[in-house]
């Protein structure tokens, strides 16, 4: 590739593909608190360009009729998102942080995921709602959650999970042209990383559905979801460098689950280590550790085993968020458990 | 009692003093201990000082409060330890929270503070809890509920003051109108321009009171808590006052206002007001209040150096406390025990 490789970053990528999308179609808008900032201050425009820096610039392109700040009203206005997606708008919201979820859970659960179904599929619901999750950056209880699986749990709900700029910006595009409500989870501690991702400048969507395989190998399947996919890479390298050869699946879409490249995958290695950030309890990989042990039992070598915090908040100190949240040195030690 | 023109008596000006000069000198230090890499996610409350100290003057331990994201002030206000409060900022052992919830969201049931909350107006439906708490068990006991303006505008409050009048809970509500909610102007976001207006909806008293001003807050506030102690209601106030740096460590507030703005709020300052009319009365004398500062100094000074002597959690805490009664083993199933990281943190000596 050499010079051919274009670094944006996550915040990069996101803000160009809604830029893109905002000019391929005019139905799509954007709402959240801070959008841009400043409102109703013309002098003040675009104070904040978006609390994680996603919409910067949108109202000056595109105005305030399409890029609307709002107050905070969650259940309000991801509300007034349900109502103008069914009516003829692609709306993306921004929901700040995951775990403000439940001031607006009625709006999602059930609204935005049953209308389509509960009306006879006479309503569509071309909804993107943006969100931040993640722990790591010492911000406690309330502001560090992932809660994927609760998203997942719902029928009629679409779940994806970039895990670096190229995958931000493909999933974004196929998020907002799609016809059903797409919930994008985006890591924080992730969105400030360094990546080494060619991202084109031409929009290109990345199907809602499918996993990618980041690397091929033949001794063990290693599963990351977003931001623990890079995980999963740092510890690819460790375990190759002892001589294993390490397939890592980048999930990408949590709802629709691909489960066919998993069952493929684990089919080939015989062993699998899932990765999630999400609390262990009923979350995405249980349900992949269910699906393998049902559909692939014949194939494994060893029980599945999930790599995931314990059943508890996430605590504030860095001393003991440090434990709490999976690593590159737990993936490594499950996997060695798993090989050995 | 000593009397003075505003009607309060001479000691709780000097303790109004004293509060509010120690939230400031607090709230430096955290600064401080932020810009040093020891927090992240400070909400500074410089210059709303005047607002929990007017209100928590008429409270005890018993009687209750609810904080927000930016509740340092509220906590200092109601009596909570500095000690206990810097080192849960610090994320020790020896913190109100023993680090478990860090700066939004510190608690100390025996001061009555019942807790920081991080989500925008979720306290709110709480704090009427206590009044209820209260109204049921047949205390004189009144909650007080302290959220920015921008939580006016979230469904929570309706449904609380609704609540709340049906009932005639002993419940206050205070709205801490700091003019922005991040980036975005209350004029922009609160439709018809006041929060204490949305009192007449409820049929409740709703005050609009000048929040730079400790004597104009002392006054409303009492008002509040007598009407709730005697059984008669909820009321809303709003507390104008201003918030003098961004909404958290690294935000720039020019971005979105002007630095004329902050200069005429920064000129109404709460305790340069209540320094100047001590002194004008002669209440106390500039050296009298200089040597309180000092104090508050001082004891900030202390507080710091305990929280950062204090040991870090063990890392074995983080199982603690998830329910009072559980068994161990079902919280860290599914999860890697083993080959622990050492986080890279150095507890400091103690000295
Ligand atoms: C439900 C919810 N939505 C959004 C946020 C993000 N957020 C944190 S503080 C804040 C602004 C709050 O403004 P205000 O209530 O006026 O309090 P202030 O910060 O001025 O003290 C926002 C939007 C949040 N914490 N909770």
């Amino acid at each position: 590739m050499g010079d051919k490789v274009r670094k944006v970053s996550y915040i990069q990528a996101v803000n160009e593909v809604l830029r893109q999308e905002m000019e391929r179609d005019s139905s799509v808008i954007v709402m959240g608190e801070d959008v841009a900032g400043g409102g109703g201050r013309p002098d003040k425009k675009d104070a904040w360009g978006g609390p994680m820096r996603l919409t910067k610039g949108l109202i000056f392109e595109f105005g305030e009729n399409r890029v609307r700040d709002t107050p905070i009203s969650e259940a309000g206005f991801i509300g007034a998102g349900v109502g103008a997606a069914a009516t003829g708008l692609r709306p993306v919201v921004e929901l700040m942080y995951v775990g403000f979820l439940g001031v607006c859970a009625d709006q999602i659960f059930n609204n935005a995921a049953k209308m389509h179904y509960m009306f006879g599929g006479k309503v569509k619901m071309p909804l993107t709602i943006m969100t931040a999750t993640g722990a790591g950056l010492n911000n406690a209880a309330q502001h560090s959650e992932t809660v994927y699986s609760v998203f997942t749990h719902y029928p009629g709900l679409k779940c994806v999970v970039p895990s670096g700029p190229y995958t931000a910006k493909g999933l974004y595009a196929s998020a907002i042209r799609d016809d059903d409500p797409v919930i994008i989870f985006n890591n924080r501690p992730a969105m400030g990383l360094r990546s080494d991702d060619h991202v084109p400048e031409e929009p290109y969507t990345i199907p809602i559905g499918k996993a990618s395989i980041s690397v091929e190998g033949t001794d063990i399947t290693l599963i990351g979801i977003g931001y623990t996919t890079r995980l999963c890479m740092e510890a690819a390298e460790e375990l190759e460098s002892d001589g294993y050869s390490v397939e890592v699946i980048d999930l990408l879409s949590i709802s629709p689950l691909d489960t066919e490249t998993i069952l493929e995958s684990v089919r080939k290695t015989r062993k699998v280590v899932i990765v999630d950030e999400d609390y262990p309890r009923c979350n995405v990989a249980s349900d992949i550790s269910a699906l393998v042990a049902e559909e692939a039992f014949d194939y494994l070598d060893a029980p599945p085993k999930r790599v995931t915090p314990p059943h508890t908040s996430v605590p504030y100190s860095r001393a003991l968020e440090a434990h709490w949240i999976p690593n590159k040195d737990k993936v490594v030690s499950a996997a060695r458990q798993v090989l050995e | 009692m000593t009397l003075t023109t505003s009607g309060i008596d001479s000691k709780v000006l000097i303790s109004m003093f004293r509060t509010m000069i120690t939230i400031r000198r607090f709230e430096e230090q955290s600064k401080r201990e932020a810009d040093s890499g020891k927090l992240r996610g400070l909400h500074s409350s410089i210059g709303q000082e005047a607002v929990p100290t007017g209100m928590c003057a008429h409270l005890g331990d018993k009687d209750f409060i609810f904080g927000t994201h930016r509740s340092h002030h509220h906590c200092i206000a109601k009596g909570v330890d500095l000690r206990q409060m810097m080192a849960e900022l610090l994320g020790k052992s020896t913190g109100t929270n023993k680090g478990k919830g860090g700066t939004m969201h510190i608690a100390d049931i025996d001061k009555g503070m019942l807790g920081a909350n991080g989500v925008v107006g979720s306290n709110i439906p709480v704090s009427i809890g206590a009044a209820l708490s209260a109204q049921v068990l047949g205390t004189d006991h009144v909650s007080v509920v302290f959220f920015g303006d921008g939580a006016a505008n979230q469904g929570a409050l309706h449904e609380a003051l609704n609540l709340a009048a049906i009932w005639k809970l002993p419940a206050i509500f205070v709205c801490e109108n700091n003019r922005y909610a991040e980036s975005t102007p209350f004029e922009y976001a609160v439709a018809g321009g006041s929060v204490a207006n949305r009192a007449a909806g409820y049929d409740i008293p709703g005050v609009l009171v000048d929040g730079q001003s400790v004597l104009d807050m002392y006054e409303v506030s009492g008002e509040a808590v007598g009407r709730a102690r005697a059984g008669e209601g909820p009321t809303l106030i709003e507390a104008q006052t201003y918030r003098y740096h961004g909404h958290f460590g690294a935000d720039n507030p020019l971005a979105y206002r002007t630095e004329e703005e902050e200069e005429h709020y920064k000129e109404k300052d709460c305790i340069k007001r209540l320094t100047d009319y001590l002194v004008e009365n002669a209440i106390a004398t500039t050296e009298e209040l200089d040597k309180l500062d000092q104090e508050a100094v001082e004891s900030v000074a202390e507080a710091a150096k305990f929280a950062n002597d204090s040991p870090f959690p063990n890392p074995e805490e983080l199982f603690d406390d998830v329910y009072s009664d559980y068994p161990k083993g079902a919280l860290v199933a599914g999860m890697q025990l083993d080959g622990l990281p050492d986080p890279g943190l150095v507890t400091p000596p103690s000295s």
